[in-house]
């Protein structure tokens, strides 16, 4: 009886085991040696910490990792802010169908790839695009207005990439909180903002965690966006370990940036939870 | 080390199951990494009809075809197509392409200049690692009626078009810039230290044409909306992305540059670990012939290296070809010469520099 336990233990881990250690291990400990290789010749390597010294040592690429960091977080608080009243709307305001009518609405730009839904905010932008020329129609621009290639376009794409990954957890926590808990909330004379601020947010807390992590590390790893809205003057860290990998075949520093970035989420993920007060076990639980 | 030669075995083992899976189901496959146009579908079809052999074709281009083998070691595919400078320095480096065998492959199908230029180009360690297929040039692709005053790549900063260039952030536009500035990269080759000089002003001047750049372009089809939009009127392109423009709108055509256009070759080559070397012999001998030929320089745009196959090119871009090149043109083609190993370190931090700016 034990051992058929025992059996079925370790079989229902092994995919588990396997997933994680081909998948995600052994490749870390191969970048993991391949970022401390550095090239001294045709051919021929050292181990060394020069990629991580150019890391540092070129301001280009610091630079770039920390506009890739600020400019995540920005987008993750934005998509915070236009996600928050529309997931209060479907999960305390809407009702039945309305309510999964919603939802559905939100859902179903992400039946299309994320290729093409880029593309779609690139017809809507440039010059000779659909924005553009209803303006001229309009009367409210003299000439062609470009509205692509820039920051704001980039953050445009990547709060629309990511709102869904928002909407979804803090209508589920949303949902969890009781009307009853609200009414009792303004019984007891709270006003609107107090309401917000003393029942509903911190109950939509690890919905908001949630929320944001996975918001924040899709940004963070982002490519197709940056690359197709950014245009010239978007420098993305992916980008950056994009082209040492294929362009320059720099697969060391390329490691190297990759582990820069791998640090990087981690750390300011784990400042997040810090801040809030939460645990990953809290939010994922 | 030792742990990781256990796992790299195990996964090396691994991998070699999967492949020889995929293998035995079809043992005349010809699994080619070539350009897009460089295989259309009738070329095909007429070559596994006479041969027998299965043709799979991956497209690609010139920096991911060499990281996809050197991801393999050389494995995955049986022929790719790099550009000729693109051989020796890869070669030398990761080892990711095998030696030709000549005695295979029909020589008198080759235009016989190109063919020894390619050969001497693509040599390491005295064996010949690849023979010439499909050429070009690229330079400028210019809207004559709006910005006719662009005559070579250093005009693309010039106030009268601002904002409506375009160019790619890639090693042809350094090059590009830098004979127009009056230098020679060729020569530089192989001497870092005046390389990274050049490279230098090169860096300068892209960064203070910057502000005329409407976006670096990436790929083909951007750039033809782009340009056909009307959003850009001057950018550095290939001379058959100019011809295809010029078919839709007359106005719109590929300018050599008056420093010269930039000449590539792309060759055929044979991945380390190809293992249908017999089927890739076939297919190169087989669209080498002239009449084949022809039909690649239809579907891709570009002359090959096959000797009589001009004489079946559509009029049109005979014509188109003749405006473009005159003949004095055709002289200050410059050929890239192969890339020496550790020069695209030096151009990626200028190119990745110059975005950043």
């Amino acid at each position: 009886m034990q051992a058929h336990a025992r059996l079925g233990f370790i079989l229902l881990l092994t995919p588990l085991l396997l997933w994680l250690s081909l998948l995600i291990i052994i490749p870390h400990i191969d970048m993991a040696l391949l970022s401390l290789r550095e090239r001294v010749g045709v051919a021929q390597y050292e181990t060394s910490p020069a990629n991580y010294l150019t890391f540092f040592g070129e301001p280009l690429y610091l630079r770039t990792f920390m506009r890739t960091a600020v400019m995540s977080i920005l987008a993750t608080a934005i998509t915070l802010l236009i996600a928050f009243p529309v997931s209060f709307y479907i999960a305390k305001i809407a009702r039945g169908r309305v309510q999964s009518a919603l939802f559905l609405l939100c859902l179903v730009p992400f039946w299309v790839s994320e290729l093409v839904r880029t593309f779609g905010w690139m017809i809507l932008l440039r010059e000779t695009g659909v924005i553009s020329s209803l303006l001229q129609y309009l009367g409210i621009a003299s000439g062609p207005v470009e509205m692509l290639y820039n920051d704001a376009a980039m953050m445009v794409g990547l709060v629309y990439t990511s709102m869904l990954f928002m909407v979804v957890p803090l209508v589920t926590t949303l949902q969890s909180l009781d009307d009853a808990v609200i009414e009792a909330g303004y019984d007891l004379g709270g006003s609107g903002p107090s309401v917000l601020r003393e029942i509903i947010i911190p109950h939509a807390t690890p919905g908001i965690v949630a929320g944001s992590i996975v918001v924040f590390m899709l940004s963070l790893g982002n490519y197709l966006t940056p690359t197709m809205l950014g245009g010239k003057d978007s420098l993305w860290f992916t980008q950056l370990i994009y082209s040492q990998f294929i362009v320059r075949f720099n697969w060391e520093l390329g490691a190297a940036f990759g582990f820069m970035l791998l640090i990087l989420s981690s750390v300011i993920v784990w400042a997040m939870l810090r801040l809030t007060g939460q645990t990953l076990e809290k939010t994922m639980g | 080390m030792k742990p990781l030669n256990t796992l790299k075995l195990t996964a090396s083992a691994l991998a070699l199951c999967v492949a020889g899976l995929a293998q035995s189901a079809s043992a005349e496959t010809l699994r080619l990494l070539t350009w897009g146009g460089y295989a259309p579908e009738d070329v095909i079809a007429a070559f596994e009809a006479e041969t027998g052999h299965k043709v799979e074709v991956t497209l690609s281009n010139n920096e991911e075809m060499i990281a996809k083998l050197r991801a393999t070691g050389g494995g995955g595919f049986d022929l790719a197509q790099p550009s000729q400078d693109r051989i020796t320095g890869p070669q030398e480096e990761f080892g990711i392409y095998k030696p030709m065998d000549l005695s295979k492959i029909d020589e008198s199908q080759f235009i016989a200049s190109m063919l020894a230029a390619t050969k001497a180009n693509t040599t390491v360690g005295g064996e010949v690692y690849g023979v010439p297929h499909v050429w070009g040039t690229s330079g400028l692709v210019v809207d004559t009626a709006k910005a006719g005053s662009v005559k070579d790549y250093t005009d693309l900063c010039s106030a009268d078009v601002a904002g409506k260039v375009s160019y790619r952030l890639k090693r042809p536009t350094l090059i590009g810039f830098a004979f127009a500035m009056g230098m020679d990269p060729f020569a530089a080759y192989g001497d870092e230290a005046a390389y990274s000089e050049i490279m230098a002003k090169v860096e300068a001047k892209l960064k203070e044409c910057k502000p005329n750049v409407k976006t670096y372009w990436s790929g083909g089809d951007e750039l033809m909306n782009l340009v056909r939009s009307g959003e850009v009127v001057a950018s550095m392109a290939w001379d058959t992305g100019g011809w295809k423009l010029n078919s839709d709108n007359p106005d719109i055509t590929f300018v050599a540059p008056a420093s010269g256009a930039l000449g590539w070759i792309d060759t055929f080559v044979l991945p380390a670990k190809g293992q249908a070397d017999q089927a890739a012999y076939d297919w190169i001998n087989y669209v080498m012939r002239p009449d084949v030929a022809a039909k690649i320089t239809e579907s891709a745009g570009n002359f090959t290296a096959s000797k009589g196959a001009d004489e079946y090119a559509s009029a049109e871009l005979k014509a188109q070809y003749q405006a473009s090149f005159p003949p004095e043109a055709v002289d200050n083609i410059k050929w890239y010469p192969p890339v020496p190993a550790g020069l695209e370190a030096i151009e990626g931090g200028v190119l990745d520099r110059v975005q950043a700016h």
